[in-house]
């Protein structure tokens, strides 16, 4: 409960609950709000923001309501942002649980593969798996979070070595656990909470990788995603810059927010960090 | 010496992680929907059946996997990294075209987000929770969510179609042909709001580290004694606490070479740069996959090479390395 306390002490960190509560509410409420297709054709197209209070956003090229385009790409970049980093988050926790608890070839082994993905550029590898795999939703949901596992690994198996030897595990082994037991039972929990904090940043990472994949036309085309329209909004930037500018800004806003959420979960966490 | 056999003995190390990745990458494309002679047939708008035969015989895809691979990785190591259909020319050639925007953007982001990143993050670390402190902080979690292909893009719409101040697009000016010096400066034009953009996100994780480091460098017991010695505050922040709070930031740019590297191939497709980024990108929509696999070789040596770079830098800055290597 200290550290709930804490979390909403901090301002940063509650404007961030808040804005990740609103984009989630969005989530939620576009089917209720916009029971139509978000990209079926709704008016005029290239109507201004603010001129058609049919259409409050306005329109983009071809004439489908924005405003529903966004609330519906809140679904994406959520569900993306969401899966993807449980995937990258799963990945790495797995390879860095047995890297650090058994070290020696295992640990030089997942290291070295480890590596390799680090090397890589992501959004280069990324590239090539859409190339290979095409790009639906779940392909460029799956490929997102096989690029992003790196960093957890290398974080949980810092935690797993310094974990590995405290009295806790030694006399889980007296009683006799196995290795698995002890990994997923004993160490685990306890290497989880920074992993758990990291995760915010994959997420973060996630979306704006999904949203620059949409923006150059290699995500999934048929979904209301903010890279999309973005994407869409650039054959009219000359004068209707606004298709474009709305996308990014409630791009901004939820990575803003999950990371002020991430931090905030650190800070409070972490009481004695606090004071940097 | 000795630093550059420490550093020389981590490259070599990073051989084995260059063949994983083009193992990894050689195979996965064999997954890929159809092939060079696919694409090549595609081009020439058709061929029979007998055609598609021969090539691939000629092209050495008859072959049995394993044995193909070792082709590859054979030709690899005389620097032949194949042919590409599309543009008609070794794929190195085409690399090596696109190759000096990619660097040149690189290079000058790079020097811009490390030199804003340590100014910024010293001022806010010297104004610890005051306004300079929150302000700067700020910004550099704004600039951390903005995505950097809509940052260009609003840039391109302030300062190339309102204020016309700035080309929106292009490494140089095709509509005239300039020599020496003032080719150089426009493509320092079109360079600048690519620069930007691709910096941004760099510039903000930069005075974030920054900062943190200089906060906790500045809190060290060799700090108080220069204090106590009687030295100015700017005399200690320079002399003493920089250089042992530039540590990390150096680490940092190892560790994102990579990350700017997948950067530049969203930056480049805004502004239109002919580099890398925007040759891998194509390579996709194309799918001459010959070329990705050039381009990834490239940008793995790319990355290999940037952290080698760091590591003289590294032991430079802090003696104590290469004096324990």
């Amino acid at each position: 409960m200290d550290a709930a306390k804490r979390y909403f002490r901090s301002p940063a960190a509650v404007i961030g609950l808040v804005l990740l509560l609103v984009v989630i509410a969005m989530a939620i409420s576009a089917g209720i709000l916009y029971p139509r297709d978000p990209l079926a054709l709704a008016g005029r197209p290239l109507v201004w923001p603010f001129t058609n209070p049919r259409f409050p956003l306005g329109t983009d090229n071809s004439g489908r309501d924005i405003a529903a385009q966004i609330f519906y790409g809140s679904r994406i970049s959520l569900l993306i942002g969401g899966v993807a980093t449980a995937i990258a988050i799963a990945i790495g926790t797995l390879i860095g649980a047995f890297a650090g608890y058994y070290g020696g070839w295992v640990d030089n082994i997942l290291m070295r593969i480890t590596e390799a993905f680090q090397t890589l550029p992501n959004f280069v590898l990324l590239l090539v798996l859409v190339a290979v795999f095409g790009s639906t939703l779940t392909t460029v949901t799956i490929a997102i979070g096989v690029v992003s596992w790196p960093a957890p690994a290398r974080l949980t198996r810092a935690e797993f070595l310094s974990l590995r030897n405290r009295e806790f595990v030694q006399a889980g082994r007296t009683l006799g656990m196995r290795d698995l037991q002890l990994i997923l039972g004993e160490i685990l929990p306890n290497a989880l909470p920074p992993v758990i904090v990291y995760a915010s940043v994959v997420m973060a990472l996630s979306i704006l990788l999904e949203s620059a994949l949409a923006f150059l036309r290699l995500s999934d085309p048929n979904v209301a995603s903010w890279g999309n329209l973005i994407g869409l909004g650039r054959d009219v930037l000359r004068v209707q810059w606004y298709v474009s500018a709305i996308p990014g800004i409630a791009i901004l806003v939820t990575v803003l927010a999950v990371s002020l959420v991430g931090q905030g979960l650190n800070d409070a966490l972490n009481p004695r960090l606090k004071s940097r | 010496m000795r630093i550059l056999s420490l550093a020389g003995r981590r490259l070599a190390a990073s051989i084995p992680t260059l063949f994983l990745i083009l193992i990894g990458v050689f195979l996965l494309l064999q997954f890929a929907p159809g092939d060079t002679v696919d694409a090549l047939m595609a081009q020439m708008g058709g061929g029979d059946a007998a055609t598609a035969r021969d090539l691939r015989k000629f092209y050495g895809l008859d072959l049995s996997l394993p044995a193909q691979l070792a082709n590859y990785l054979w030709r690899l190591v005389q620097l032949d990294l194949g042919f590409s259909s599309i543009y008609g020319k070794p794929v190195a050639t085409v690399i090596l075209e696109r190759l000096p925007p990619t660097i040149l953007l690189m290079t000058a982001s790079l020097s811009f987000a490390f030199f804003f990143g340590l100014v910024f993050g010293v001022i806010a670390s010297r104004a610890v929770n005051k306004w300079p402190d929150t302000l700067i902080s700020t910004l550099g979690l704004i600039f951390y969510a903005t995505p950097s292909f809509w940052f260009g893009l609003m840039a391109i719409v302030v300062f190339s179609i309102y204020l016309q101040w700035l080309p929106a697009g292009g490494f140089e000016d095709i509509g005239q042909v300039q020599s020496g010096f003032w080719r150089v400066l426009d493509i320092a034009r079109h360079l600048i709001l690519p620069t930007l953009t691709l910096g941004l996100i760099f510039l903000a994780i930069y005075l974030r580290i920054m900062r943190a480091s200089m906060l906790e460098v500045l809190n060290l017991d060799y700090v108080r004694t220069a204090r106590a010695k009687g030295l100015d505050e700017t005399r200690v922040v320079m002399g003493h606490v920089l250089r042992n709070a530039l540590l990390p930031m150096v680490t940092l740019i190892g560790l994102q070479a990579g990350t700017m590297l997948g950067g530049s191939v969203v930056v480049e497709s805004v502004f239109s740069l002919p580099g890398l980024g925007r040759l891998a990108y194509e390579s996709v929509i194309q799918r001459d996959l010959n070329t990705l696999l050039g381009i990834v070789f490239v940008s793995a040596l790319l990355v290999i090479t940037v952290n080698f770079v760091v590591d003289l830098l590294y032991a430079r800055l802090d003696p104590r390395i290469s004096a324990e290597g």
